[in-house]
């Protein structure tokens, strides 16, 4: 990080130093673009406001991908992890999800450590007021900071999370506001609102902090972390942090009861607040209310930092008024001494609709301008990571004239999240599953370094670090994979842990992978060329193995949707011409503005009869 | 002039087939149909209510024929669009006039092939699968392929793959709620047996409807009626023709002891025969409620086979006149070329009979190929059954996988799912947008 004077120009501008701004910014320097991270507060760069859990389902894949392009999330995740587990170990590799627990300050540190360590990036201090547009109105050449100071810049990366229009609720009381005690970027938004951009409003809330030292330990059952050395990060080579455990609890009718009692002093439920959150992780008050016939909801107490007593206790987001709150928490087995940290609370803010975004996250009407993270409608910092790599490296390529970088849904969860962002937009706060990916079987989160350092490699997002672990990484699959094909007698396999069952005859390594019973230990033990190489190298390729049949499957489903993708539709298609469209179908398609076909068959409640009238009409205006 | 290929036009043309006939409709759908209705017939009728009308041609005020008119508001119409039907005399100097009138009006144009249906399809008023029966029921020569084809115009397979659709997706739903929230814990741990038991029974039905016999006469066997009056000779040749095959299933007697019915294969075709009473006047009340049911049994068979005097033979076109006992004295040979004179004691003549009903009944079945699910939609649902026949316990994401790609399969077949898929049926059947 160059402490020099402001340069004439910048390549890219990114504001906002949460998870989508500090990746855009690294990724934007990494490929090689003059890059300054424009930050209200200095210090809260890398910090970590919700949950101090990084991964999961489905966001574990992100991590991985985001690591794949030499990214920061999986490598601050392990300088910081306090906590590790698989989650889904038991149901299929292709959902196994890494998910680690963090370290607040080790976290933040981290960051600021590998952004000072960034080449071509500068974090300057201060206040975004407005974007600095052309005499069009529409093309972004820089950025006013403070008022008063122009940074001249090609492109610019917004990246402000909730501080666009955002409320907090206690209770029924509220305030302007981001994370508690820090400005909102109100001004911004003026601008954002002044230029028409379409917009809508979300919410999403957090627990109240406890106190750990007032939480009754031994009354409670404990998750301990998982002990095979994995990492989030590829260029991890251990681990590095003392494992803390999480410990597990429920709420019960009395904790129902007072929150029931309570729900006319929620501002969710007083009208107070019209955002709407996201179905699955609702609020506490929303569980009681809508699934109110359950006895208890579970409640994970996850530690939120080695010296620090704080307790993240996940599964009870709640804006009820603070007596509520420490009401209903003193219900709660173990928790019947507990003091209160910080309360919990609900925010309220604008995202813009992005649908107006390209695959590149640029905003089509608006050359240069990028949007990433929250702004965008998402949800977790996972998310907000992914959708920074993208946007810094695009923005990168945009300032230098070259061509668009696309994720695609085949290859990855990160070109699923893009593609389902600005095709379908939002109606709740995004949020990573693994459900959303047609083509899971193969993007698992143990291969998203095979899956895409071509891809980082291509886009020049790799650093000589990362580059050295790869060739070694693609040494070993290779020694690894040639191993397989060594012939092994059925003895051997029953040796090694296969079920070989009715099986007596020799077959290949590979042959006897597709039984079940195979682990890294067995095959390693079994196969010499495999003996030396990492584990979860092996692993990989014995899980690829094992999917094969499962893929080869799934590729005619690819080739088939491939046709799709094929047949373009012009980028300035008048839908309202096309007989048969109703006019609910004109609207969303010319919002997300499709430019293939199988585009268009992505879109939420697009219907087939639609669809063959678009064919229809391009087919007929080609011939 | 309106382009061939535009959406936007108002289309017409004549909707049944054959001229000279009884009665001629000629169908009206596009923006314009109201317009042309209301400047043949003077007024614009009330929405679908058939009134009597004088139409007159625009041009002189001569009239062109008095028929019924149908008006159609769009979107509540068989295309979605506005569409007015003509029903006039069948004469072919009608039709022509009225088409020729039709045409000379601004924004009309004669409709191409399979464009109501299109139109239909574009503006949702029928899925894929009801788009495919309705073409069947335009193609179809027989009756019992009329059936099959009505009930899948009526969304027959539809109904069945919605139904399928829905269990998977409950299936999935289920599978889907742990691999993606097991982290938050408060998801109950999903049922790797209810899926598995959802992936049988959807597989076990398809299977059932892929090996039910495509079409009704195919199932149930070309129906042959022996009719004529008592003492013909009827039961002996129902009982000769019944015996004489080694594929008898049963012979059980009908809902009245008075027609009996049974089946027999024949050459590998299916015959239901009936052997009805004797047709005369009685007085006695049950004989002639059996009468009676003769008489319908006749009416709803394929082939009636008359052992009566050819003279008092049923007039349909469906009669097979029968010179029987020909082995009695004083009886000879027919003299007529047209019927085929038995003797279902000597067996003379059976060959004969035989033969004649196979040709008869491979006219009336539909032809190789042209079953009552069309080969793609075999092939889908085969290939669906495939899929879930693969359902197995442990790796849940393979589970969940796989019940998702048989989904995906039945989603084709309602247009759902691949556009191409979808579109390369639509394009081959009904030349739309060429």
């Amino acid at each position: 990080m160059a402490k020099n004077a402001i340069p004439e120009r910048y390549d890219v501008i990114v504001v906002g130093g949460g998870h989508a701004g500090c990746e855009a910014a690294a990724a934007a320097a990494r490929v090689g673009a003059r890059t300054a991270l424009v930050s209200m507060r200095k210090d809260m760069i890398g910090a970590m406001s919700c949950n101090p859990a990084i991964g999961g389902l489905g966001k574990g894949h992100l991590v991985r991908e985001v690591d794949a392009f030499d990214g920061l999330i999986g490598r601050a995740s392990d300088a910081a992890a306090i906590h590790y587990r698989m989650l889904n170990r038991s149901k299929g590799a292709a959902v196994r999800g890494p998910r680690i627990q963090a370290d607040r300050k080790l976290y933040r540190a981290a960051i600021h450590e590998m952004l000072n360590e960034t080449p071509l990036l500068d974090i300057v201090e201060a206040e975004a007021t407005a974007l600095d547009l052309a005499e069009n109105g529409r093309t972004v050449r820089g950025l006013v900071v403070d008022g008063h100071q122009t940074l001249a810049g090609t492109s610019v990366i917004l990246a402000t999370g909730t501080f666009l229009g955002a409320k907090l609720h206690f209770g029924l009381e509220n305030e302007a506001g981001g994370r508690v005690g820090e400005r909102a970027a109100t001004a911004l938004a003026e601008q954002l609102y002044a230029a028409k951009l379409p917009m809508a409003r979300l919410k999403t809330g957090t627990p109240p902090r406890l106190d750990g030292r007032t939480i009754d330990w031994a009354a409670l059952d404990v998750q301990p972390s998982d002990e095979d050395g994995w990492t989030m990060a590829l260029r991890t080579e251990e681990r590095r942090n003392p494992a803390l455990f999480c410990a597990i609890t429920r709420t019960n009718r009395r904790t129902h009861d007072i929150i029931r009692n309570a729900l006319d002093r929620s501002p969710l439920f007083s009208g107070e607040i019209q955002g709407e959150g996201p179905r699955y992780c609702p609020s506490i008050e929303d569980k009681i209310h809508r699934f109110g016939d359950r006895d208890g909801h579970q409640i994970f107490l996850e530690p939120e930092g080695l010296d620090d007593p704080a307790v993240y206790p996940n599964g009870i987001s709640t804006s009820l008024p603070a007596d509520v709150q420490r009401d209903f928490l003193r219900t709660i087995a173990g928790l019947e001494k507990v003091e209160i940290a910080q309360l919990g609370y609900a925010v309220e803010y604008d995202h813009v609709d992005p649908r107006i975004l390209g695959h590149d996250l640029g905003v089509r009407s608006m050359p240069g301008l990028y949007l990433a993270g929250q702004i965008n409608g998402t949800t977790g910092y996972e998310e907000a990571a992914a959708q920074g790599l993208v946007a810094g490296i695009n923005a990168a390529r945009f300032a230098r004239g070259e061509s668009v970088a696309t994720f695609d849904r085949e290859t990855s969860y990160i070109g699923v999240m893009i593609d389902d962002l600005v095709l379908q937009g939002v109606t709740e706060p995004y949020r990573m599953l693994t459900a959303r990916a047609e083509y899971r079987l193969r993007l698992r989160a143990d291969n998203a370094a095979t899956r895409l350092s071509e891809k980082a490699l291509t886009w020049n997002c790799l650093g000589d670090a990362h580059k050295a672990v790869i060739a070694r990484r693609n040494t070993q699959l290779h020694d690894v994979r040639v191993a397989m094909e060594q012939s092994v007698t059925a003895a051997q396999a029953e040796d090694a842990g296969i079920a070989v069952g009715q099986h007596r005859e020799t077959r290949s390594l590979a042959d006897w992978l597709t039984l079940p019973g195979a682990n890294v230990v067995g095959i390693k033990a079994l196969a010499p060329g495999c003996a030396a190489h990492d584990d979860d190298v092996v692993s990989e390729v014995i899980e690829d193995i094992r999917y094969a049949p499962y893929l080869e499957r799934q590729a005619a489903e690819v080739a088939r949707l491939g046709t799709d993708e094929n047949i373009r539709i012009p980028q300035g298609l008048r839908y309202r011409d096309i007989a048969g469209l109703s006019n609910e179908m004109v609207e969303r398609l010319e919002m997300a503005r499709p430019s293939t076909l199988a585009e268009a068959v992505r879109i939420r409640g697009i219907t087939p009869a639609a669809l063959a009238a678009i064919l229809v009409h391009t087919r007929q205006r080609a011939a | 002039m309106a382009v061939a290929g535009d959406d936007s036009a108002t289309i017409f043309a004549l909707s049944t087939a054959g001229l000279p006939s009884a009665i001629a409709v000629i169908r009206v759908s596009g923006p314009k149909s109201g317009p042309a209705l209301e400047t043949l017939s003077g007024r614009l009728p009330e929405p679908r209510r058939a009134s009597l009308t004088l139409l007159r041609d625009p041009a002189d005020g001569e009239p062109i024929d008095r028929g019924l008119v149908l008006w159609f508001p769009g979107p509540d119409s068989a295309t979605g669009e506005d569409l007015a039907e003509f029903h006039v005399h069948g004469s072919k100097a009608v039709a022509a006039k009225l088409l020729n009138v039709l045409g000379n009006m601004p924004g009309l144009r004669v409709a191409e092939a399979g464009e109501f249906t299109r139109r239909a399809f574009l503006n949702q008023r029928m899925d894929l699968s009801a788009v495919e029966g309705l073409g069947d029921l335009l193609a179809a020569e027989t009756e019992s392929q009329r059936r099959q084809a009505l009930a899948m115009a009526e969304g027959g397979l539809a109904r069945h793959i919605a139904a399928w659709r829905e269990a998977l997706l409950m299936a999935e739903a289920r599978l889907e709620a742990v691999l993606n929230f097991s982290d938050e814990g408060d998801v109950e741990e999903g049922d790797e047996r209810f899926a598995l038991e959802q992936a049988q029974s959807v597989h076990n039905e398809i299977l059932e409807l892929l090996e039910r016999p495509p079409a009704e006469r195919i199932r149930d066997g070309v129906r042959v009626a022996l009719a004529g009056p008592p003492n013909a000779g009827k039961s002996t040749l129902f009982n000769a023709l019944i015996a004489r095959e080694a594929a008898i299933v049963s012979a059980t007697a009908g809902t009245t002891r008075d027609v009996i019915e049974a089946p027999v294969e024949i050459d590998g075709i299916a015959f239901l025969f009936s052997d009805t009473a004797g047709l005369r006047d009685s007085g006695d009340a049950i004989e002639d409620e059996g009468v009676k049911r003769a008489i319908s049994t006749s009416e709803q068979a394929d082939i009636i086979l008359w052992l009566g005097d050819a003279g008092e033979a049923p007039s349909q076109g469906n009669v097979l006149k029968l010179h029987p006992r020909v082995d009695e004295q004083g009886r000879s040979e027919s003299s007529d070329p047209g019927i085929i004179t038995i003797s279902a004691k000597t067996g003379e003549g059976m060959d004969q009979l035989r033969s004649e009903l196979l040709q008869r009944a491979r006219a009336l079945l539909p032809q190789q190929g042209q079953i009552a699910l069309y080969q793609r939609q075999r092939q889908a649902l085969r290939e669906a059954a495939g899929l879930l026949a693969t359902a197995a316990p442990g790796d849940w994401v393979v589970l969940v996988e796989t019940l998702r790609q048989a989904r995906a399969v039945l989603d084709r077949l309602t247009g759902r799912g691949g556009v191409e898929d979808m579109l390369d049926a639509l394009f081959g059947r009904f030349c739309i947008g060429k």
